[in-house]
């Protein structure tokens, strides 16, 4: 059903288990979004052109070179619970660097942790879905697709204005009103 | 046997693993991704289950046979992964019986932890051979409608 006109959002997912991977794969793919489905965080990152040398935890912000600009990657999902890097983990990877950190990331898991869902929305995940992930769900993804779409689109027409006037100008782009008020949910 | 009575038949087969409670809403989802394109979804998706969660049924029985002492956590983990990969198919009765075995590593009782394991491994053999039962009937009813459960 090619409505090919349209940019294909490029999605990326993250998740250890085959089965979900199939299935997130699908999911996405009835929404017409282009699919890479990768096992592991650090494929992921790998993917995204981020490469880092070596140490993660004791080492403050990791060196990473420029992500790779020929890749596209419009939203990654990733699974929490993954042995190696956690899909927290991989966020904070994700929004730590330059390149990245404007994707919007969405978390699944299975178990409805709300400390846990609370942490990663808090640090930069924009949604978190329950497994088993459900259309529904993958439904509320497109928002955070095209206020980012709306975000480059404005950040490419600031440079282009940019280059006739002066350096200073609005800078609607770090008002990010892509953080709506989270799902945070308070224990009292 | 004509095509409408394979069909119905096929139907009430399905209709029953639900009304036994052995699957889930999310079988019906599952369904819903099959398409002219993906015809075989679900069953393809269910034959990969059924891989994956042999082989980590197999290393749940190496570990609680490693019981100097049990190592719960690990158990906790392995049984976490089938847990997920049973409830992406709709397996609730499986589901459950999962659950049950992740209370006793949490409870640390080994007993309770052999015990759950060999419920959970008849549900799991049961419903297995329900669902090959199941695909091969409507494998030669022909494709039909998926969804038949209002919404």
């Amino acid at each position: 059903m090619g409505m090919a006109a349209e940019t294909q959002f490029h999605v990326l997912a993250v998740d250890d288990s085959l089965i979900d991977r199939m299935l997130i794969e699908r999911l996405l793919k009835t929404s017409s979004f282009h699919v890479t489905a990768v096992d592991s965080g650090s494929k992921a990152l790998k993917f995204l052109g981020l490469v880092e040398d070596g140490k993660r935890n004791e080492e403050p912000p990791t060196i990473a070179l420029e992500a790779n600009q020929d890749v596209e990657v419009n939203l990654i999902i990733t699974d929490y619970c993954m042995p190696e890097m956690t899909g927290y983990d991989l966020l904070r990877k994700i929004k730590e660097s330059e390149s990245l950190k404007d994707i919007p990331v969405v978390i699944m898991s299975s178990e409805n942790v709300p400390s846990r869902i609370n942490r990663c929305l808090e640090d930069g995940a924009d949604e978190f879905f329950l497994k088993p992930v459900q259309q529904s769900d993958v439904n509320r993804l497109r928002p955070h697709l095209m206020k980012s779409k709306v975000k480059d689109e404005e950040d490419h027409h600031q440079i282009s204005n940019k280059r006739k006037e002066t350096e200073e100008s609005h800078s609607p782009d770090k008002t990010r009103t892509k953080m709506e008020p989270p799902k945070v949910v308070n224990s009292s | 046997m004509d095509r409408n009575q394979s069909r119905r038949q096929v139907a009430a087969m399905k209709q029953s693993l639900f009304d036994q409670g052995l699957l889930d809403e999310q079988f019906i989802q599952l369904e819903e991704l099959q398409d002219d394109a993906n015809p075989n979804f679900v069953e393809e998706i269910v034959t990969l289950h059924y891989r994956d969660s042999s082989r980590l049924i197999t290393s749940i029985e190496q570990a609680l046979k490693e019981r100097n002492p049990l190592d719960f956590n690990k158990l906790d983990t392995l049984m976490h992964q089938f847990k997920g990969s049973s409830s992406s198919i709709g397996a609730k009765k499986v589901k459950a019986e999962c659950n049950l075995f992740r209370e006793y590593c949490r409870a640390g009782s080994a007993e309770g932890c052999m015990r759950s394991f060999q419920q959970l491994k008849r549900e799991y053999a049961a419903l297995r051979k329900k669902l090959e039962a199941y695909f091969q009937l409507a494998r030669q009813a022909g494709p039909q409608e998926t969804a038949c459960r209002s919404k």
